[in-house]
């Protein structure tokens, strides 16, 4: 069957049940309510006084239940840093746990080790908002049996909400937590800021357990994670490495090309109504992306704008415009560097949200429904505005959905900054290899070469022709960059489907095939 | 020509990029970054055993890319080193917007190089009036005959100065308040205006310091250069933005106009606006200010 | 055009190749060896291109070893010319 962008969608996949293909953006919100059942939160009891220490990992896992055909999960707030989930899955092996469905937030190349797991039989399934590095190259040439299921963070909690996700075991790394679990990414030695991300795991996992390596005197405070919903805390040595958790304080690029692109965002930007008293806004912490926030931020300082809040991945340069007084308030998911752990701890206008109310469509109105604007990069953009930000030039998984589909279908003004082309390979093209966020909720792609305003949007495109900016038709842009990079050869690929893109709100919006060995 | 107001010519010349001409990364990207004009160096950006690399790949770099919304100026060798003539004959026949000519000292030496350009034209059926050639004073002696070199050729329509090589050949200590070269920028600033030509100013090398880079471009604006070499894109905008009025200067020079126009058909030749005396002089600045600000004068 | 002696030009930067070329014994024919960060998109237009230009340049027993970083064709042709008549013997003065 065919989704609504004309992408041929299996109806059924075994194991997985059947697939309804992607309807449009909004298509299913507008009833008010989803259709889909929910499952309930497991029901536990713990006698009183009765300790949840465990002495090591593995006494953890053991306790909770591990069995074949099991469903993990983990938070990826530890970035590249992350110690513990290569951990627990070598410990799952070693008991010779088989058919695992891994479902992590995201996976980062910190988790490259898990690959012989993949290939033994130890994972056979993924869910996730993003894969990268060797996990990312294996899975595109068809490692697991089962395809991986890309997810956006709002969905992600609509997955498991509906149980397309049911997690049996969340192993939790914090980087403060108490003998209860109480549990925060606020402060200690690997402090990473938000748990935004882990709250649903801790809501709805059979077994939850807590690893920390900095186990504090009860109550640890503030507890993003709450002791009614842990089963086991183990105190480890180390959660990972802590200069690659929190990796200092996050700088403007001086790439010319990013700066270029992000400078002409921004004028975008402060060319369109939303670009007023009282706007809130999300930017990436990427090159292009974050280097729009300098010059919004020096715009605001000019023009004297204030603006309501800053939402989803945080930086140090939020915090700083929210110390300014730029900003009345962060509303924090994810943190991106050290700085902001302390932020998110001492200032109480820095506040810690969780995915749910972050970006999931399905409840009475997520935070990216209040979005002005946003920010976001690309892997590819095609003439329909349509953007890839899962699948690299070569055809392997190399990125992340994340926020992308969430942010841009809330936003009143999505901004998509990337480069027309990199290297000799054509960004902005006619057709994109996968597509992750729909076209309709994009509305500007901010290149080098000048802006592309998407035609649903033609109010916007005066505003920005008026104020004098280098707009030009994407078709244009395309075979311009084509005339400059020559045609590129498609990537083959065979009809064995390896991935699926899960738009937001559950329906298909694309498949990733199989790339076929040269 | 030299006279002609920015509305006649093609591009306004506020920042002109200079891009090594031996990097293909960077000269394909050279007309993104908002630069009046790019300058592809076939000099001392290029190593000498590159030279033959990097005429080569300017040459294919001009024939293919399309550097429009772009001033193309292409920065040769001097005719005195191995490379110079070679430089002319492959890149003359091109006609780039124009050809810069490093340490241009006397008269005579540019009237030679004028002649084996026309020459080169000639042989390909060129015009002698369509490139142009911009004149690099980077030698006390060429800071001495500037006022001659800036007049020799209706095709000179710009000079500049090149502070690095001057200060070397003025034996100056390294200093970066451009004590040194203030008299030099002076006198080739003068030498352009009486010639009605433009005039650039030297780079500032110092790329991650955006106060002194803005600080000097206020400067020798007020001295009065029209525009300014730099040579790292994240000095454009700078570059560019002190040459733009502001917009408070823009609706200074709307009233000045408008006024000169209501009074101008009353044959009023003096008047005043916001308190203070115009008379032409005033005018002319203030028409200079909307070019300068790409407002079409019969649209006001 | 004959070529003399082996010859390099371009470099490892992004966005640039490197192409050596090595004269050999008429008759021996063509012998290319490319390597590619963009091969599976361009790897046959850029051996297509090469073979073209080789032929406007009349060389037909040589041996190239190509190394490309993404360059654009107008600088994969660029960097052959270079490279060629450096190997012919042709200087830069």
């Amino acid at each position: 069957m065919k989704n609504a962008l004309g992408i041929e969608i299996p109806e059924y996949i075994e194991g997985m049940g059947a697939l309804e293909p992607y309807k449009g953006a909004w298509e299913k919100l507008q009833k008010g309510w989803m259709d889909e059942t929910t499952v309930p939160p497991p029901n536990k009891a713990k006698m009183p006084h009765a300790s949840k220490m465990c002495e090591t990992l593995k006494d953890a896992i053991l306790k909770a239940d591990p069995h074949d055909g099991m469903t993990v999960s983990f938070h990826h707030h530890l970035r590249s840093g992350d110690g513990i989930l290569v951990e627990a899955i070598k410990i799952l092996a070693e008991l010779g746990i088989k058919d695992i469905t891994l479902a992590s937030s995201s996976l980062t190349s910190a988790h490259d080790p898990i690959l012989p797991y993949l290939k033994d039989g130890t994972i056979t399934g993924i869910w996730s908002s993003g894969i990268r590095g060797e996990l990312g190259k294996a899975i595109a040439e068809g490692v697991l049996p089962k395809p991986v299921v890309i997810h956006s963070h709002g969905g992600r909690v609509r997955d498991v909400h509906t149980g397309r996700i049911r997690i049996d075991l969340a192993i939790l790394a914090a980087s403060a937590a108490d003998c209860e679990g109480n549990a925060t990414g606020s402060h200690g030695p690997s402090a990473f800021g938000s748990m935004g991300y882990a709250a649903i795991d801790s809501w709805y996992a059979k077994q939850v357990v807590v690893v920390t390596d900095n186990l504090v005197d009860y109550p640890c405070v503030p507890p993003s994670i709450r002791q009614n919903y842990v089963d086991y805390v183990v105190k480890v040595d180390s959660i990972g490495d802590p200069t690659k958790i929190a990796s200092g304080t996050t700088r403007i690029t001086k790439s010319p090309m990013d700066l270029q692109i992000a400078r002409l965002a921004a004028k975008a930007i402060i060319a369109s109504d939303s670009f007023k008293q009282g706007f809130s806004f999300q930017v990436g912490a990427g090159g292009a992306s974050l280097a729009v926030a300098k010059f919004i931020r020096e715009a605001m300082k000019e023009k004297e704008v204030k603006g309501s809040f800053l939402l989803g991945g945080v930086t140090s340069y939020c915090v700083d415009m929210l110390n300014e007084g730029l900003f009345n308030s962060i509303f924090d998911v994810q943190s991106f560097d050290a700085a902001v752990s302390s932020s998110l701890l001492n200032n109480a206008y820095h506040i810690e949200i969780p995915a749910g109310l972050y970006a999931n469509p399905f409840n009475c109105g997520c935070m990216t429904n209040k979005l002005d604007i946003v920010v976001l990069g690309a892997l590819e953009v095609d003439t329909d505005f349509n953007v890839n930000v899962i699948t690299g030039s070569e055809g392997a998984v190399r990125g992340a959905s994340g926020g992308h589909s969430d942010t841009a279908s809330g936003a009143n003004l999505t901004v998509v900054v990337c480069p027309s082309f990199r290297g000799r390979i054509p960004i902005v093209k006619k057709q994109v290899h996968t597509v992750v966020t729909p076209g309709e909720t994009i509305d500007v792609v901010v290149t080098e070469r000048g802006i592309c305003v998407n035609p649903r949007r033609p109010e916007l495109r005066k505003s920005l022709e008026e104020a004098g900016l280098p707009v030009k038709d994407i078709e244009v842009l395309a075979e311009e960059v084509e005339k400059i990079t020559g045609k590129s050869k498609d990537i083959e690929c065979e009809d064995r489907i390896v991935g699926l893109v899960e738009y937001r709100d559950g329906t298909i919006i694309d498949v990733i095939r199989q790339v076929k060995q040269l | 020509m030299g006279n002609m107001s920015q509305h006649e010519r093609k591009f306004k010349r506020r920042s002109m990029l200079y891009i090594p001409g031996n990097n293909p990364g960077m000269l394909q990207q050279g007309a993104v970054y908002g630069a009046d004009g790019v300058l592809l160096d076939l000099e001392d950006a290029v190593a000498l055993n590159q030279k033959d690399a990097a005429r080569i790949l300017v040459r294919h770099m001009l024939q293919n890319l399309d550097y429009s919304g772009c001033e193309v100026t292409v920065r040769i060798n001097h005719l005195d080193t191995p490379f110079g003539r070679k430089d002319l004959e492959e890149m003359v026949p091109l006609q780039p917007d124009a050809l810069r000519l490093p340490k241009v000292e006397t008269v005579e030496s540019l009237q030679e190089t004028l002649k084996i350009i026309e020459q080169i034209e000639d042989e390909h059926g060129l015009p002698h009036d369509q490139m142009k050639v911009h004149a690099m004073i980077e030698t006390a002696l060429g800071v001495q005959n500037v006022y001659e070199i800036a007049g020799c050729s209706p095709r000179i329509d710009a000079i500049s100065i090149g502070g690095q090589d001057l200060a070397a050949d003025m034996q100056l200590v390294k200093s970066n308040d451009g004590i040194g070269i203030d008299y030099a920028r002076k006198q080739i600033v003068m030498a352009a205006k009486a010639r009605r030509i433009d005039v650039f100013d030297t780079v500032y090398v110092d790329v991650d310091d955006e106060e002194g880079l803005r600080d000097v471009t206020e400067y020798i604006k007020k001295l009065g250069f029209t525009g300014k070499a730099v040579i790292n894109p994240r000095q454009v905008e700078i570059v560019n933005s002190v040459f733009t009025p502001t917009e408070a200067e823009i609706r200074k020079a709307v009233r000045v106009y408008k006024a000169f126009e209501r009074n101008k058909k009353e044959g009023i030749g003096v008047f005043a606006v916001d308190g203070k005396m115009v008379d032409a002089p005033v005018v002319q600045r203030a028409i200079r200010v909307l070019e300068m600000a790409d407002i079409e004068l019969d649209t006001l | 055009m004959i070529l003399k002696e082996k010859a390099q030009a371009g470099t490892f930067e992004s966005s640039d190749i490197l192409i050596m070329v090595e004269p050999l014994e008429a008759g021996a024919g063509r012998k290319i060896e490319l390597k590619s960060i963009v091969m599976q998109q361009y790897g046959d237009d850029i051996l297509q291109q090469l073979h073209r230009e080789l032929d406007a340049l009349g060389v037909q027993d040589v041996r190239i070893i190509a190394n490309d970083k993404g360059a654009l064709a107008l600088t994969i042709s660029a960097r052959l010319e270079t490279a060629i008549k450096r190997s012919a013997g042709i200087k830069a003065s």
